[in-house]
């Protein structure tokens, strides 16, 4: 078959084998290959060095969407309602709180705080909810990713470490690694031209790493990227990862067509799975890799296990970003067990920060 | 050349199989529980990849097509159906010839080269009626060939027709009949025909109507009902009986493992098969099916994004665009889609770096689409000609 050259593979093979990084034309070259058995083999060879035990973990959590309210227009987001539209939404303190209660009574510890750059909220609007949420709940912050916390950094006249720094006071415990795309310009500024920069995500990363808040890291492929594209994003992230250590794990998951600018195809089953494999193999120095239940379904994030992945990710109550564009999966803790259990691995509950919790 | 990894095979303890498969040697019973036990999934699928390679290369067999249900009455009751109305039931329904044939007028614009109809046991069709519908479909669409009646429909008909099956066999070859689907075989053992489907033919009853078809010339499928209440040993048996068969006639087309589906059936506390457990049954039939040139994943079952992965897990077939399927629903808690566009079938089959072929109902490949590249096939069992004989 053309491109699976059988001689570069060799050493890719053996590349992995011993322990040693790949280049960036090793990682062009994987998203080549179509044998996908051999994929398979070399990214579950590297998830079991990191991973020696059998156990796939997941968290019991929640997003809330605490506003649709956006003034950004990205082109492939279906959630977002202009300032004034009159189907804007701020949830209210009441509403946030009922949200955290129904995760708390499902034994639930991570609250995913996300939504819109509305320009409405200002920094005290953060500071007061994380506030109110952890003064009645035991439950971990996970939230504002790095296009909220830059343009909240702006509106509220503070630089970011500052804001930073607030929120972390306040309660805040992580950032979910959101909105990353793909971190090359050329392919920011065709799908989201008002958003930040790739430099500007990866300082913002970098800053919330210095200053004691991990995070995660994400990919959106499937838009109008190349391989090169991907590859380039990868080793953004793992250079950053290499420099602060900071993030906590990878999840990437396939642009949702539906109900966008953009439309086109959904990339598929076969696409998402050599991605997170490629994900797996480039990242050495990241721990843990997640599956996209959401986007995925419960069927191929459980074949993903295969694939490099070690974590499901949260729980899914409600979602509504990915949701607007086609994605609906929910995912319960009794359903995210069973696909573990049959995918022959122990189900392991985390926290936030991937310690295990039972 | 494909990259090999010895270590896959050995790392997940089946180093001897690989050995084997490379041989070209038939797979035991005793193989058969190692692959359903063996947790590293990847192995399984690359072993089964291996044979599918060899057989079909990368050739990826589809087939425009769209399916007729003409009856949902059956007294069969079985556990695991959601699509029957017991008769006298205000839900059921029978197509006239002429109901089939407006229904076919919907897709006059459409190239249709498989008609497959299946449909509930209705103790009061007549005989007449089946020749009747076969009769106005092949008038109506004289280019698709019709694959129609599991080997149970088949029995009832021959009751209906109070005949030899070899007589009816022939008179419904001559009223269109091209081939035979082959469902209907659910999972042969005795527990579980008498705990889900007692009714309906029994085990060796679906045996002596396979093989009655096959001598008649027909060409059949081969499939096994599994995520219910069966076992790994009774799955094994099954496969390793229709491989006895198939020696015996040589008959079969393909084999389709069919996903269980508990929704609105009486089994509903069943959880959905998960996606491990579908590309689980696709590499196990392709290994120990060394005798039938295909093994289909029939997307409707275990999702179009499943079946694109099952290419590289043994299958190398799809189905098609079915166009209309009631039997049961498009899997996934959300998706209905019944249809898949000849543009999308392509679009999966490329993307996973496979190559479509397109065929009719006996697997003969459609002009224009030759360029398939057929890898050499090596000794042994595997050694297999497409079948591509005309009825």
């Amino acid at each position: 078959m053309s491109g699976n050259g059988a001689a570069p593979l060799k050493g890719i093979e053996a590349k992995v084998l011993a322990g040693e990084r790949l280049s960036r034309d090793d990682g062009q070259a994987l998203f080549r290959v179509t044998d996908l058995p051999w994929v398979a083999f070399l990214a579950d060879t590297v998830r079991r060095r990191k991973h020696p035990e059998p156990e796939v973990t997941y968290v019991i959590g929640r997003i809330i969407n605490y506003t649709n309210v956006c003034w950004v227009k990205c082109s492939f987001c279906a959630f977002y309602r202009l300032p004034g539209h009159h189907e804007g939404y701020v949830l209210s303190r009441e509403e946030i709180f009922e949200k955290v209660q129904e995760l708390v009574d499902h034994g639930g510890t991570e609250v995913l705080f996300q939504g819109g750059l509305n320009p409405a909220l200002k920094i005290d609007y953060y500071e007061d909810s994380f506030r109110a949420i952890r003064a009645r709940f035991p439950v971990h912050i996970h939230g504002l990713s790095p296009a909220e916390l830059i343009y909240l950094a702006k509106i509220s006249r503070l630089s970011l470490r500052d804001t930073l720094l607030r929120l972390q006071a306040a309660g805040l415990g992580s950032i979910p690694g959101g909105g990353a795309e793909i971190l090359v310009d050329d392919v920011r500024q065709a799908i989201s031209p008002l958003k930040d920069t790739a430099a500007e995500w990866l300082d913002c990363i970098r800053t919330a790493h210095q200053v004691g808040l991990p995070s995660s890291a994400t990919m959106m492929f499937g838009s109008v990227e190349t391989a090169a594209q991907r590859v380039e994003h990868l080793l953004r992230l793992r250079a950053l990862q290499d420099e602060t250590g900071g993030f906590t794990a990878f999840v990437a998951w396939n642009f949702q067509p539906d109900g966008t600018e953009l439309n086109g195809k959904r990339a598929s089953a076969f696409d998402y799975l050599r991605t997170v494999a490629v994900a797996r193999l480039m990242l050495d120095n990241f721990d843990n890799i997640q599956a996209s239940w959401l986007t995925q379904g419960p069927k191929v994030a459980q074949i993903a296990l295969h694939y490099g992945v070690n974590d499901l990710g949260s729980t899914i109550f409600e979602e509504r970003v990915v949701s607007a564009g086609g994605a609906k999966f929910m995912a319960s803790h009794e359903e995210m067990e069973q696909v573990i259990r049959d995918a022959g691995f122990v189900p392991r509950v985390r926290s936030t920060r991937y310690e295990i919790l039972r | 050349m494909r990259v090999r990894v010895e270590a896959l095979y050995t790392r997940a303890g089946l180093g001897d199989l690989s050995e084997k498969v490379e041989r070209g040697e038939r797979l035991t019973y005793a193989d058969g529980l190692r692959l359903y036990r063996t947790p590293d999934l990847t192995a399984v699928g690359a072993l089964a990849n291996r044979i599918r390679q060899r057989m079909n290369g990368d050739a990826t067999y589809y087939v425009r097509n769209l399916h007729i249900n003409y009856t949902n009455i059956c007294n069969k009751l079985c556990k695991f159906c959601s699509f029957y109305a017991p008769p006298g039931d205000p839900r059921g329904y029978v197509l006239s010839p002429e109901d089939i044939v407006a229904r076919l007028d919907g897709y006059r614009d459409q190239v249709i080269r498989e008609i497959h109809m299946v449909a509930g046991i209705n103790p009061k069709l007549p005989y007449q009626y089946y020749v009747d519908i076969l009769r106005a479909v092949h008038a109506a669409r004289p280019e698709a060939q019709i694959k129609a009646f599991t080997m149970i429909e088949l029995a009832q008909i021959a009751r209906a027709a109070k005949k030899p099956l070899r007589d009816v066999l022939e008179d419904l070859r001559r009223a269109g009949l091209a081939c035979v689907p082959g469902g209907g075989a659910e999972v042969f053992s005795d527990r579980v025909h008498e705990e889900l489907f007692r009714a309906k033919l029994d085990n060796e009853g679906w045996f002596d109507v396979a093989r009655e078809v096959h001598r008649a010339g027909l060409k059949s499928n081969a499939t096994m009902l599994y995520g219910h209440i069966e076992t790994v040993e009774e799955k094994v048996k099954h496969l390793l009986h229709i491989r006895d068969l198939q020696d015996e006639t040589k008959g079969f087309q393909c084999f389709v493992p069919l996903a269980f589906d508990p929704a609105r059936t009486e089994l509903t506390h069943i959880p959905v098969t998960t996606g491990q457990q579908n590309l689980r049954e696709i590499a196990i039939a392709r290994l120990l099916l060394d005798n039938f040139p295909h093994i289909k994943a029939f997307w409707i079952m275990i999702t179009p994004q499943v079946a694109q992965l099952a290419l590289w897990y043994g299958a190398d077939d799809l189905d098609g665009t079915v166009n209309h399927y009631e039997i049961t629903h498009a899997l996934g808690t959300t998706s209905h889609r019944q249809a898949l566009s000849h543009e999308d079938l392509l679009g999966l089959i490329t993307e996973a770096g496979r190559v479509p072929v397109e065929r009719d109902a006996l697997y003969n490949v459609i002009a224009g689409q030759s360029a398939v590249s057929r890898q050499p096939s090596a000794v042994g069992p595997m050694n297999l000609k497409i079948v591509s004989a005309r009825c």
